[in-house]
């Protein structure tokens, strides 16, 4: 268990000059599923964005290393390519452009990064179709622009879909219960789930307790301020349930 | 001293072997023509309409203008080139200004069609050539009366009554002198009641290094009922200047669909005027531009709704890069007993630069109520949220622009109704978004050579 997927070391980041996480230290190995809950406007959404390298976002200080490389020194487009997955808590809507284009332009491009040719037309199909079935998302969905029209449901499958097209490492799941209704919930949860490998790892970014009934975190830590504050096992997100956040609140505005 | 003198003083100097070419009906509104040239000031730059473009710039060099027919060489490998895969089209290319018929489309020329020069067809048909020529390209406009006073042979299609031309029509036009040129070119199509056509026109220069100016009026009739198509793709150079006037009469009940395409060019004025005389026509007038570089391109468009029960809709779209600057103005106007219009346009236009400079003017004229009309404008940058997702999926920036520059695109791309040249289009702007020149010649590459059909070839 000495192998790291993802260091963070005291990450601080802002938008528009405005600080908001403030020394965020993280480790993930491989195998691990870590949640990451907070209240609203703790800085969860951009601990993700800043990872997958949304370029509004401003990094200040720190580092975060993932399977020996610095993430923050590649493009999006590259961090993608290294193993790197956030499926959005907004799923961006592009008309005109075809999910089917779209995954191909992704795939051939994580090949030709590697140095491998691109698939061919019925190769890259049939993986298409292995891969909806893993969270069922329909045909006519996979032949439509991408996310246009699309149910807020019908958005979260098509990130997992996505997901399970690209195969990361590390994969961050930024509110991905947002919006779901109990089925869907269950069934993006189990798509989730069937993807976990003891090589990768997941980040699962969220308010409630809920999804974490689905899919099980080894680690738990609570996101406040811009920092981590506390961190424990599953038995935390319980607490968090029952509690709500307030004694957190106490405790760290308190300390101040 | 006006830009318009040289031209003039030319047209004085050579008057006798200018009409010796002509038919009788161009010679005769040449006096009318030198009349407005003498008294209408050239619009510039900044005059109301023209907001990019300068007639008195576009026209103040001294190109040659081929007064004595000489032939240039119009080579087959390059009308070859304008193949659709897919597609058999009749072909026939214009040299400068002059028409070069093919072998093959005097031998499969369908019955009720007539390609040929409007000097040839004044022979044939002088009625309706007199009926029709410079009836509909309003005179008193001064680049219409240039065109006019220099014009010579002039190309003419026509279909007779209720004759369906399966086959489009395509004429290539061929911008390939050493030297400093203006070809006037002046197309006449006349589509008699019920009859239909479809005519693709494409602007190509064989030598990137000359300048160019290309002069031309397009006059459409549409008899009661006809059905016309006219799609134009402009892929010159950037030392070319195009000054191009699309006129159309529509008469009761008939179809027209035009689709200009700039995709590659220098310096660029597209003119478009519907008269809508008959009830029950319906309009579709579309217009993509992509301009980077240096690249100005106006389009202006002016769609008069003069009969109850007509439809029009315009959709005119902009890609525009590096310094490039283009404008849009785009006139509906409805007349008092216009009832029951349906007329809508629409510009929107995508700016990738700092650099790059966008003017709109959409503009309504409504003088009848129970109309249903609408205009609207946007100039915006990419979306950059949508940018950053297809990114986080590894889909590297440069792709993601290109991709998400042709998604904008598609809308106007449906309103070619000619498949073969819908994907050609596809295809075509593609390359030029992902940076490669717009040329025929390459996208050959992406078709199997299999799956080309034969015919087309002069």
């Amino acid at each position: 268990m000495d192998e790291i997927l993802l260091q963070v070391s005291g990450l601080r980041a802002g938008i528009e000059g405005k600080e908001i996480l403030k020394g965020i230290d993280l480790t993930v190995r491989p195998g691990e599923v870590h949640a990451i809950m907070g209240p609203n406007g703790s800085g969860k959404s951009t601990l993700s964005g800043v990872l997958a390298g949304d370029p509004r976002f401003t990094v200040t200080e720190g580092a975060a290393v993932f399977h020996g490389i610095d993430l923050l020194s590649l493009p999006p487009e590259d961090r993608s390519h290294e193993g790197l997955f956030l499926s959005f808590q907004y799923p961006v809507e592009i008309p005109g452009v075809s999910m089917v284009n779209f995954m191909r332009a992704a795939l051939n491009a994580k090949r030709k990064y590697f140095g491998e040719n691109p698939l061919s037309a019925s190769d890259f199909l049939k993986l298409m179709r292995q891969k909806r079935a893993v969270v069922g998302l329909d045909n006519k969905l996979a032949s439509r622009s991408v996310n246009e029209g699309f149910s807020g449901g019908e958005k979260k499958r098509n990130e997992i879909f996505q997901m399970a097209m690209l195969e990361p490492r590390l994969s961050i799941l930024d509110e991905t219960d947002s919006g779901l209704d109990i089925d869907a919930l269950r069934i993006v949860s189990s798509g989730v789930n069937m993807l976990r490998t003891d090589r990768n790892a997941t980040i699962v970014i969220t308010h409630y307790q809920r999804l974490l009934d689905y899919i099980k975190p080894d680690f738990v830590h609570i996101l406040y301020k811009g920092r981590i504050v506390h961190s424990g096992g599953p038995e935390l997100a319980l607490e968090l349930e029952e509690k709500g956040y307030d004694w957190i609140k106490e405790q760290v505005d308190g300390k101040n | 001293m006006s830009a318009i003198t040289q031209y003039i003083d030319l047209y004085k100097e050579h008057r006798a072997a200018i009409e010796g070419h002509s038919a009788a009906a161009m010679n005769a509104l040449r006096p009318a023509a030198l009349d407005v040239l003498l008294s209408t000031p050239l619009p510039r730059r900044g005059d109301e309409g023209y907001a990019r473009f300068s007639l008195e710039d576009a026209f103040a060099p001294d190109y040659g203008v081929n007064i004595n027919r000489m032939a240039f060489p119009a080579e087959a490998s390059q009308s070859y080139r304008c193949d659709i895969p897919q597609v058999s089209t009749l072909m026939a290319a214009v040299s400068g200004d002059m028409l070069v018929r093919s072998a093959y489309m005097d031998r499969n020329m369908p019955q009720g069609l007539t390609v040929t020069t409007i000097a040839e067809a004044a022979r044939l048909m002088p009625e309706t050539v007199e009926r029709h020529y410079g009836m509909i390209a309003p005179l008193g406009r001064p680049e219409v009366a240039l065109n006019t006073l220099l014009a010579q042979e002039g190309v003419m299609i026509h279909v007779a009554r209720g004759a369906e031309i399966a086959k489009p029509v395509q004429i290539v036009n061929l911008l390939n002198s050493a030297m400093p040129m203006m070809a006037v070119r002046r197309v006449l199509i006349v589509a008699e009641e019920g009859a239909s056509v479809q005519v693709l026109s494409c602007d190509h220069t064989s030598n990137n290094d000359t300048d160019y100016l290309a002069s031309q009026v397009i006059e459409i009739y549409c008899g009661a009922g006809a059905r016309v198509a006219y799609y134009d793709l402009e892929e010159s150079s950037e030392r070319t200047t195009r000054v191009s006037g699309l006129f159309v009469r529509q008469e009761q009940g008939s179809e027209l669909t035009v689709n200009g395409s700039t995709l590659m060019g220098g310096t660029t004025r597209n003119d478009y005027e519907i008269d809508l005389a008959g009830e029950r026509c319906s309009t579709s007038l579309a217009g993509m531009v992509i301009a980077s570089g240096k690249q100005v391109t106006d389009n202006a468009s002016l769609i008069n709704h003069g009969c109850p029960h007509c439809h029009s809709d315009q959709l005119f779209k902009y890609v525009i890069d590096d310094e490039a600057k283009c404008a849009f103005e785009g006139a509906i106007k409805v007349d008092y007993n216009a009832k029951f219009t349906e007329a809508y346009q629409s510009n929107r236009n995508l700016l990738a630069s700092k650099g790059a400079r966008m003017h709109t003017s959409p503009q309504l004229e409504i003088y009848c109520d129970e109309v249903k009309c609408s205009h609207g404008a946007t100039t915006g940058q990419l979306d950059e949220s949508a940018l950053f997702y297809m990114r986080s999926r590894g889909i590297p920036e440069d792709e993601a622009r290109t991709m998400l520059m042709q998604a904008f695109m598609m809308d106007v791309l449906d309103t070619v109704k000619m498949d073969g040249l819908r994907d050609r289009l596809r295809h075509l702007v593609e390359r030029r978004l992902s940076g490669h020149k717009a040329v025929c010649a390459d996208c050959d590459a992406a078709t199997d050579p299999l799956e080309r059909t034969e015919g087309g070839r002069p």
